[in-house]
């Protein structure tokens, strides 16, 4: 029987996944891409460029990150250290991810290449979606989501490139503050372990203070020492209760 | 040679853009296979991922780029207060803190001239 019923269902989930692109998540991203647009457009990245870097770095950050190296006109090297150390938290991301993603059966190859679409949104997005997928489609859903999402927003940044010149500086300000504000509210939403609230409040402070520090590695400090502090607290807290009598 | 030239500025990206990224997701793999997904150690990871992201987050809203580098630092966290309340008052639903903070934003601007 089932060999044409699981691939049909496979199918399925795929594009379930791929339905993905009309969510909240989705759709803010697309903003925030037609914000990076304006970015890549003032500093004279030529188009077929930033679709490429779209497609090949995907993460957000490291892009705008990418593009005040070369801006910058920073060497090779320096571009290189400068993304390598912002893009060390897609490390736990991928690691907290695929726990949920994979079953015993899914190849690693598999794991490898579906990590390329892990950045902020897909990680937010499936997260939050996942535990509702049965365990043996969620491989097929999250790929089904990230690979409609990059592809429609390489598209997205060769269509809108051209325009994104013109935009009213009140536009291109909130197109830009669509971004964090998303990531807040969907981190606390979609939390399903105590845990990720205590990480939240002190990564918010430990960023800027980490800034003010250490400003060349503020943000895996804030993350190691931020999510140290929170894990510590958090376990403190449930080994107390527990206790309780 | 500027490095927008051709073959140059492809490799540029390449190295500097995905080398550098799928370097950690692929590192991120192989420690995430090992971790089961009820484990303490698993714990720790979501901390510290979202204690990242957090910091990420802080650092767009205190020192944006681009237009918005120029807006007041009591504008934009004003934006943040009044979209958290609204958040919490409409049972933490996510589109409605986003408006709210948006359309704080958006009025800041407008009355400040942008």
């Amino acid at each position: 029987m089932d060999d044409v019923e699981d691939e049909r269902s496979r199918l399925a989930w795929f594009l379930t996944g791929a339905r993905g692109i009309f969510s909240l998540p989705a759709v803010i991203l697309m903003l925030s891409f037609v914000g990076f647009c304006s970015l890549t457009a003032q500093a004279g990245i030529p188009p077929e460029q930033v679709v490429f870097m779209t497609g090949i770095v995907w993460a957000l950050p490291a892009k705008v990150i990418l593009v005040s190296s070369i801006m910058s006109g920073a060497s090779l090297a320096a571009a290189f250290l400068a993304v390598t150390l912002s893009s060390v938290r897609l490390m736990p991301m991928v690691a907290a991810l695929v726990p949920e993603l994979r079953n015993s059966r899914t190849p690693t190859w598999l794991l490898l290449v579906l990590s390329h679409f892990v950045a902020i949104t897909a990680w937010v997005f499936a997260m939050e979606r996942v535990p509702k997928v049965p365990r043996d489609h969620r491989v097929t859903f999250f790929a089904g989501f990230g690979i409609t999402l990059v592809a429609a927003n390489m598209v997205l940044v060769g269509v809108v490139y051209h325009l994104v010149a013109e935009f009213p500086p009140l536009v291109a300000g909130c197109l830009f503050f669509l971004t964090p504000i998303y990531f807040l509210a969907s981190i606390w939403h979609s939390a399903r372990h105590p845990v990720i609230y205590v990480a939240l409040a002190i990564g918010l402070v430990a960023g800027p203070l980490f800034y003010w520090i250490a400003p060349e590695f503020d943000i895996l400090l804030a993350g190691v020492v931020g999510g140290t502090l929170a894990w510590g607290a958090e376990r403190l807290w449930r080994s107390r209760r527990e206790a309780r009598p | 040679m500027t490095w927008t030239d051709g073959w140059w500025a492809y490799a540029f990206i390449a190295i500097a853009g995905w080398i550098a990224t799928d370097l950690w997701r692929w590192l991120g793999v192989l420690a995430g296979k090992r971790l089961r997904d009820d484990s303490e150690a698993l714990n720790w990871v979501r901390a510290v991922a979202t204690a990242l992201v957090a910091a990420v987050i802080a650092k767009l809203i205190l020192y944006p780029t681009g237009v918005l580098a120029q807006s007041p630092l009591w504008l934009r966290a004003g934006a943040v207060v009044f979209g958290t309340i609204a958040f919490f008052l409409a049972r933490q639903k996510p589109v409605v803190g986003i408006a709210t903070s948006i359309a704080v934003l958006a009025i800041g601007l407008w009355w400040l001239g942008f």
